[in-house]
C-alpha cells in the first residue's frame, strides 16, 4: 500500500505520538490510502509499538489511545479502522511484564477499570469502526477488537485469535467476559475464555467473532467498506442467546463447573472458576475488574506468569544465532522418533526418517497423516506436510541431512556403532544429536572422528505436548553446535534447555527418586491409585505409577540402571521382573496397570474407593525426594540456575505448573523447613531421605545464572 | 548447435498397485512424488538443481491438470523450474524420456527429471452427454414454469455413467477395444491359447525370481500410504498361478469365442516411475554416477485394428537406422500388452514374407532370443500403468543390463491408436 502523504497526513495538533499513527483519507479500490472528501474521510488507526515486536498494550499505549479517541469523537468521519504495523499480528495482549509490578488487588483493579474507560470510549464514538486483524489478536488485543462495530480478520493460517488470560491464572479485564458472550454467544464465550484456545480466522467467522474473513489484497478496502455499509451489527442465534436468560444461568454454571473439576482443580487454578462466576451473576465490567484484581496478585497468577516468563527467556535464547538447518535426518521410527520427525515436518522442515522395517515406517506414515489432519485441518496442507515427511528405508537422507538425530534403541554400543556410520556419510558442516534419555554424551562421542559435533536433543513423550527439549552439553560439544541445536530448538517451536551431560541430565533424574518412591509405595502395600491420586490431587498431570506407564518401564529401568550407580539407589526388582516379562506399560497394553485398547488403565470399582492409609505421607514422601534431587542438581549445576529446574520440570513433565516448579515451591515452603522435614523422614524412611547439602546453601538458590 | 551425449543417471518406480475396482490409496501425483522424492534423495544436488520435469500420463485427473508441473512443485524443485505433461498414450512414459533426452541433446537442459505416472483406478466414471446436457437446461432455465419444464425431461438413461477408463482402452476410430486388436494378432499370427498362457505364466515366474532374488531394493521403493499399510512388491504378481488357472479364465474381450484373458493381459495399475537425464556436463559438475547412455529412439504408425505390432516397425526402424541385427542386443525390454500381441511381435520379426512386405526389408531381423526377452517379466505380471510403463522399461533395461555386466539393449512398446516406440540405450560400462 503506497500512501500519498503529502495529501493525506494531517498531524494531530501538540500530540506526540509515540505508538500510534493516524492518518486521514479513504481508500481506492486499488487499496490505496487517498485523501478524501471531508464527510467521506476515514480515521486510519495504526498500533506500532516502540521497541517491541509485537503489540502490546501497556499503560502508556492505552493512555495514548484514550487521548487520540478523545480528539477523534469531536470529527465528523465516516469511520475509523484500527489495525497493527507489526508483521507480527495486530496485538499480542496486555504486557505481561508490567503484572510483576502490580502488588495490590486495588491498583490492579483500577488499571483494568481505566483500561475499560477507554474502550468504552472507542465503542462509543459516534461513528462506526472496525477491527482490521492480522496475526496474534490475543487478550486485551481482542477485547480492543470487540470494543469495535466490526471485526475484519485477514484469511491467512497465522490469524489467531483468543483471550488466553486463563493460563495466566487471571480471566479477561477490559470487559471481555460481558461483551464476548453478547457478540458469539455464552457457551462459545464460555469456552474460548475458559480454556484460552486461540482460532484461526475461519473458525472465527464461524463463531461470529469476525465479520468477515478477506485475503490480504483485499484487507483495507473490506474493512472501509463495512464503514460505508453500516451492516446491521452481529448477534448470536437465538439458541446461543437463550442460555444468557437468568433463570438458566445458575444450573448452566454448575453443569460447567463439574466438567471443569475433571481438568482442574479449583483451589489450584481459580481463574476459570471465576469466569463462570462472572458469568453466571451477569456481573459488570466493574466486578469483572475487581476480580481480575484480587487473581493477578494471588499466588497461582504470579507462578504462570513466572513460567510464562520463563518460557518466553527460553524462546529467546534460541533465537540469539541461526540455525541452518532446512533438511533434517531421523534415525528410528519407533514413537519418539517418529513423534519428532513429524514435529519438525509440521513445522515445515524437510524430513527423512529411516528405519530398519518398512512396517515401522508406515506405522510411523499413518500417525504422522493423523495428526497432520488433526492439526491443520486443510487437506492441501496435511498433504505438503506429508510429501516434507519422507520415509527412507535406505537411509539415503543421512548424506543431505544439515541436522541427524538418533532416536534408536536406548543403548549405548548400537547408538556408538550408528553415530560413527552416519559421521561417515553426513555433511561436514551436519550437526549429529542424540535423542538418548540418560547416556552421557561423551560416551556415545567416543566413535566420532569430531566429536565436537554430537549435541544431546532430549524431547519428552508426547512431543506435541511437552513443550522442552533438553540440549545436552557434553564436555566435548562445541559452542556453536549448541548454538545451532538452540536455534533449531526454538524453530520447530519447542523450549531449548542447556544441561550438563551428566547421568539422566535434569528431568529425568529430578523424576526417578520421585518414580521410585512410588514403587516402594507399592511394595509397601499402597495401592496404585491411591498413590497416583496423591500426586494428582497435589497438582500432577498424572500420577508416577501411570507415568511409569507411560514412559514405558524398559525406558524407565533403563534410566534407573544408568543412575542406580551416581545416585547411589537401588533399582527396584519388580521393574526389572516386568520388563523381562515383556510388560513394558502402556505401549504393551500392560505395565503396573492394565490398559484398555483405548489406553486408559483399567480399575476395579475398589480401586477406584480405596482410602489413603492415614498413616503414610504419600504426598510428602514423592515430592520431597523429587525436591531432594532437583537441589541437588542444582548444587552440581547441571542447569545454570533455579528457574531453569523450574523451567524444566514444568515444560518437560508438566509439574504443578500453579506452583511455578519445584525450586520455586521449595522456595515459598523455606528451605529451612524442607530440610527439616527430610531429616524427619530420613529417621524413618532411611538414607533416601537425607537431605542434600545444597538446603543449607541459600546462596545457591540466588543463581539465576544466563548460560555463556 | 553442437549435441551433448545423453546420460541416464538413476531411477525408481513405486510397487505397481492392481486396481481392485474402486480408486487406490494413491492419486497419480502421490506416486509419482512418493517415488521422486525417493530418487532425488539419492542424488548428490539439490533438488532446484533440476532445469526441467516431464511427466507422461495418460488419463489426468481433472484436480491434477499438468500434472508434472504439480509433481515438481510437490517435490520441491522450486518455483523456477518449468514442467510439463506429454501424452502418447502407453507410450507416454518414453516420450516423456525421449523428450527430455532431446532436450539435453540440444544443449537446452542438463538436468531432466522425466517419467511417467498413471492412476488408473482413479479413471473418472462420468455422466453421458444427454444427462449433462439436461444439467445444462436446468440450471440455465429462467423462472418456474421454464425450469419445471426442463426438469421433466428427465430420462433414466441419463443416469448411464461413462467409464473415461473403458473409453480409454478402446480405439475411438475403429471402435475396438485394446484386448480386440490382441484378439486379431492371435488370429493373424497363430498363437494359441496355450503359447499366450504359458508367456503369461513365465512372466510371472520371472518376475518372482527377481523380488525374490532382491534385485528390485535398487529399482523398487516401498510406498507408504497414509492409513498406515505400505507396499514394496507390485501387487499384481501371483506367485501361485499355474496353467491350470490361467486355462480356466473366460475370454476377457471376445467374449464367446476369443483367446485373449485377463490372466494373458497387462493388469490394470497404478504406479509411476521417474529417471534423472543428464547431460556429460551435468555429470561432471555434480559427479553423478552414471547408469547408462540414451542412444536414439523412434516412433512407428501402423494399422490401428492391429496397434500391437507397433514395436517390430518402430524397433526395424531403429536397427536399420544403426546398422544393427537382433543379435547384436544383449536384452530387450517389450512391453507385455498382451501375450498374444508380445508373441505376435515376435513371429512377426521372424517372418521373412512380414519384413518384405510390411518393413521392406529383404531379409527378416529374427526374433528377439526368449531368454533375454523380458528376462525379468513384463506388465502381465507386474501390472501396465499406460503412463508410467515406458520409463519402467527404460529403467529396467538399464538396471537388469548393469547388473548382469552391461551391453546394448531396446526398450519398446505398443501404442493404443496403431503406433510403437521403441528406444536403444546401453549401460555405463558401455557408454564410456
Amino acid at each position: 500500500m503506497s500512501v500519498d502523504t503529502a495529501t493525506v497526513i494531517r498531524p494531530i495538533e501538540r500530540t506526540v505520538l509515540r505508538h500510534w499513527r493516524l492518518e486521514f483519507g479513504q481508500i481506492d479500490s486499488a487499496g490505496r490510502l487517498v485523501g478524501a472528501a471531508p464527510d467521506e474521510e476515514v480515521a486510519f488507526l495504526t498500533l506500532d509499538v516502540a521497541g517491541e515486536s509485537a503489540n502490546v498494550l501497556s499503560r502508556e499505549v492505552m493512555e495514548e489511545l484514550d487521548r487520540l479517541l478523545g480528539e477523534l469523537a469531536t470529527r465528523h468521519l465516516r469511520g475509523v479502522i484500527a489495525r497493527s504495523d507489526k508483521p507480527s499480528g495486530f496485538i499480542a495482549g496486555a504486557d505481561v511484564r508490567e503484572f510483576g509490578k502490580i502488588d495490590d488487588a486495588a491498583q490492579a483493579a483500577e488499571l483494568a477499570r481505566g483500561g475499560q474507560q477507554v474502550l468504552d470510549r472507542l465503542a462509543g464514538l459516534p461513528f462506526p469502526s472496525v477491527a482490521l486483524i492480522h496475526g496474534f489478536c490475543l487478550g486485551g488485543g481482542l477485547e480492543l477488537a470487540l470494543a469495535c462495530t466490526y471485526r475484519v480478520a485477514l484469511d491467512d493460517p497465522g490469524t489467531r485469535l483468543g483471550v488466553p488470560e486463563v493460563r495466566l491464572g487471571i480471566h479477561p479485564g477490559f470487559a471481555g467476559t460481558v461483551r464476548l458472550p453478547a457478540l458469539i454467544g455464552h457457551l462459545p464465550a464460555l469456552e474460548l475464555m475458559m480454556t484460552g484456545r486461540a482460532v484461526t480466522a475461519r473458525r472465527a467467522r464461524r463463531l461470529g467473532l469476525v465479520d468477515d474473513v478477506v485475503p490480504e489484497r483485499h484487507a483495507l478496502y473490506a474493512a472501509q467498506s463495512f464503514l460505508t455499509r453500516r451492516p446491521k451489527p452481529r448477534r448470536p442465534a437465538w439458541y446461543h442467546r437463550a442460555l444468557g436468560l437468568r433463570l438458566l444461568r445458575p444450573p448452566v454454571a454448575r453443569l460447567l463447573a463439574r466438567r471443569l473439576r475433571a481438568q482442574a482443580a479449583p483451589h489450584h487454578y481459580p481463574a476459570p472458576y471465576r469466569i463462570l462466576d462472572l458469568w453466571r451473576n451477569k456481573a459488570s465490567p466493574a466486578t469483572e475488574a475487581i476480580s481480575l484484581g484480587e487473581l493477578l496478585v494471588g499466588r497461582t497468577s504470579r507462578n504462570l506468569v513466572h513460567l510464562f516468563l520463563l518460557a518466553e527467556e527460553l524462546k529467546r535464547r534460541g533465537r540469539t544465532h541461526r540455525h541452518d538447518i532446512e533438511s533434517v535426518h531421523v534415525v528410528g521410527a519407533g514413537v519418539m522418533g517418529a513423534d519428532i520427525a513429524i514435529w519438525a515436518a509440521a513445522h515445515g522442515f524437510r524430513v527423512t526418517l529411516q528405519d530398519q522395517q518398512p512396517e515401522i515406517l508406515a506405522r510411523a506414515v499413518g500417525r504422522a497423516y493423523k495428526f497432520f489432519q488433526r492439526r491443520f485441518k486443510d487437506e492441501r496442507l496435511v498433504r505438503e506436510a506429508l510429501d516434507r515427511l519422507v520415509p527412507d528405508l535406505a537411509g539415503h537422507g543421512v548424506r543431505r541431512a544439515d541436522l541427524i538425530i538418533e532416536a534408536i534403541v536406548e543403548k549405548a554400543e548400537p547408538k556408538r556403532e550408528l553415530l560413527r556410520r552416519v559421521e561417515a556419510l553426513a555433511r561436514p558442516h551436519a550437526v549429529l544429536a542424540s535423542n538418548t534419555s540418560s547416556i552421557p554424551l561423551e560416551t556415545l562421542a567416543q566413535s566420532l572422528r569430531d566429536p565436537s559435533r554430537l549435541v544431546g536433543l532430549h524431547f519428552f513423550n508426547p512431543v506435541a505436548r511437552m513443550q522442552l527439549v533438553e540440549i545436552v552439553r557434553g564436555k566435548q560439544t562445541a559452542e556453536a553446535v549448541l548454538d545451532r541445536a538452540r536455534a533449531w530448538t526454538a524453530a520447530i517451536d519447542r523450549l531449548p534447555l542447556d544441561v550438563k551431560s551428566s547421568p539422566g541430565f535434569l528431568v529425568n533424574r529430578v523424576l526417578t527418586p520421585y518414580l521410585l518412591e512410588s514403587v516402594k509405595l507399592l511394595e509397601e502395600g499402597v495401592l496404585a491409585p491411591v498413590i497416583d491420586r496423591a500426586a494428582v490431587d497435589f497438582g500432577m498431570p498424572m500420577g508416577p505409577i501411570e507415568l511409569a506407564d507411560t514412559v514405558g518401564l524398559d525406558i524407565c529401568l533403563s534410566v534407573a540402571e544408568t543412575l542406580a550407580g551416581p545416585l547411589g539407589v537401588p533399582v527396584p526388582a519388580e521393574l526389572r521382573e516386568y520388563v523381562a516379562q515383556g510388560r513394558l506399560g502402556k505401549k504393551t497394553g500392560r505395565g503396573f496397570y492394565r490398559y484398555d485398547a483405548k489406553g486408559r488403565p483399567k480399575l476395579g470399582w475398589r480401586a477406584r474407593r480405596a482410602p489413603a492409609p492415614a498413616h503414610v505421607p504419600i504426598t510428602e514422601r514423592l515430592v520431597l525426594r523429587l525436591l531432594n534431587e532437583a537441589m541437588a542438581c542444582l548444587r552440581e549445576g547441571v542447569v545454570a540456575g533455579v528457574d531453569d529446574i523450574d523451567a524444566g520440570m514444568v515444560y518437560g513433565t508438566g509439574f504443578a505448573p500453579y506452583l511455578g516448579g519445584p525450586m520455586r515451591y521449595a522456595q515459598s515452603l523455606g528451605t529451612t523447613g524442607i530440610g527439616h522435614s527430610l531429616y524427619r523422614l530420613s529417621q524413618e524412611y532411611g538414607e533416601r531421605f537425607a537431605p542434600d547439602p545444597g538446603w543449607s546453601q541459600p546462596e545457591l538458590l540466588l543463581r539465576h545464572a544466563t548460560p555463556a | 548447435m553442437a549435441q551433448t551425449r545423453v546420460f541416464i543417471i538413476d531411477g525408481t518406480r513405486t510397487p505397481f498397485l492392481k486396481a481392485r475396482g474402486e480408486p487406490g490409496p494413491f492419486a497419480a501425483s502421490d506416486l509419482a512424488v512418493a517415488t521422486g522424492r525417493a530418487l532425488l534423495a539419492r542424488m548428490p544436488f539439490e533438488a532446484t538443481a533440476v532445469d526441467e520435469v516431464i511427466v507422461g500420463c495418460v488419463i489426468q485427473a481433472a484436480d491434477e491438470a499438468n500434472i508434472a508441473r504439480l509433481v515438481g512443485l510437490r517435490l520441491g524443485c522450486g518455483l523456477q523450474v518449468p514442467a510439463y505433461t506429454v501424452q502418447r498414450n502407453c507410450g507416454s512414459g518414453l516420450q516423456a524420456v525421449a523428450s527430455a533426452a532431446e532436450h539435453i541433446q540440444l544443449g537446452r537442459a542438463h538436468l531432466v527429471l522425466a517419467g511417467g505416472t498413471e492412476a488408473m483406478s482413479h479413471a473418472p466414471v462420468q455422466w453421458n452427454a444427454a444427462m449433462a446436457a439436461w444439467l445444462g437446461n436446468v440450471v440455465s432455465a429462467r423462472g418456474f414454469t421454464e425450469r419445471m419444464r426442463a426438469l421433466v425431461r428427465f430420462r433414466l438413461s441419463h443416469l448411464q455413467p461413462v467409464y473415461a477408463l473403458l473409453l480409454g482402452l478402446s480405439d475411438p476410430l475403429v471402435k475396438l477395444s485394446m484386448g480386440q486388436t490382441a484378439e486379431i494378432l492371435a488370429h493373424r499370427f497363430g498363437v494359441s491359447r496355450e503359447a499366450q498362457d504359458a508367456f503369461a505364466l513365465q512372466s510371472h515366474r520371472r518376475l518372482a525370481a527377481w523380488f525374490d532374488a532382491g534385485y528390485a531394493a535398487d529399482e523398487v521403493e516401498a510406498l507408504y500410504a497414509p492409513s498406515g499399510k505400505f507396499y514394496t512388491e507390485d501387487t499384481g504378481l501371483r506367485r501361485d498361478t499355474d496353467m491350470a488357472q490361467l486355462a480356466r479364465l473366460k475370454p476377457a474381450f471376445d467374449r464367446k469365442y476369443g483367446q485373449v484373458t485377463s490372466g494373458n493381459s497387462s493388469q490394470v495399475s497404478d504406479g509411476a516411475a521417474l529417471l534423472i537425464l543428464a547431460s556429460e556436463e551435468a555429470v561432471r559438475r555434480h559427479r553423478l554416477p552414471v547408469l547408462g547412455e540414451w542412444l536414439d529412439h523412434a516412433w512407428a504408425g501402423v494399422d490401428p485394428r492391429q496397434m500391437g505390432l507397433g514395436p517390430v516397425h518402430a524397433v526395424a526402424q531403429l536397427l536399420t537406422r544403426h546398422g544393427m541385427k537382433m543379435r547384436d542386443l544383449a536384452q530387450m525390454e517389450l512391453n507385455e500388452a498382451f501375450a498374444a500381441q508380445a508373441l505376435a511381435c515376435q513371429a512377426a520379426w521372424d517372418s521373412a514374407d512380414y519384413a518384405r512386405a510390411e518393413l521392406g526389408l529383404d531379409a527378416p531381423l529374427g526374433a528377439m532370443e526368449p531368454e533375454r526377452l523380458n528376462p525379468e517379466g513384463g506388465a502381465i505380471a507386474c501390472g501396465h500403468p499406460v503412463g508410467a510403463s515406458g520409463a519402467r522399461l527404460v529403467l529396467h533395461l538399464l538396471k537388469s543390463l548393469q547388473r548382469k555386466g552391461g551391453g546394448t539393449g531396446v526398450v519398446t512398446l505398443c501404442i493404443g491408436g496403431g503406433q510403437g516406440g521403441a528406444m536403444l540405450l546401453r549401460t555405463a560400462e558401455n557408454a564410456a
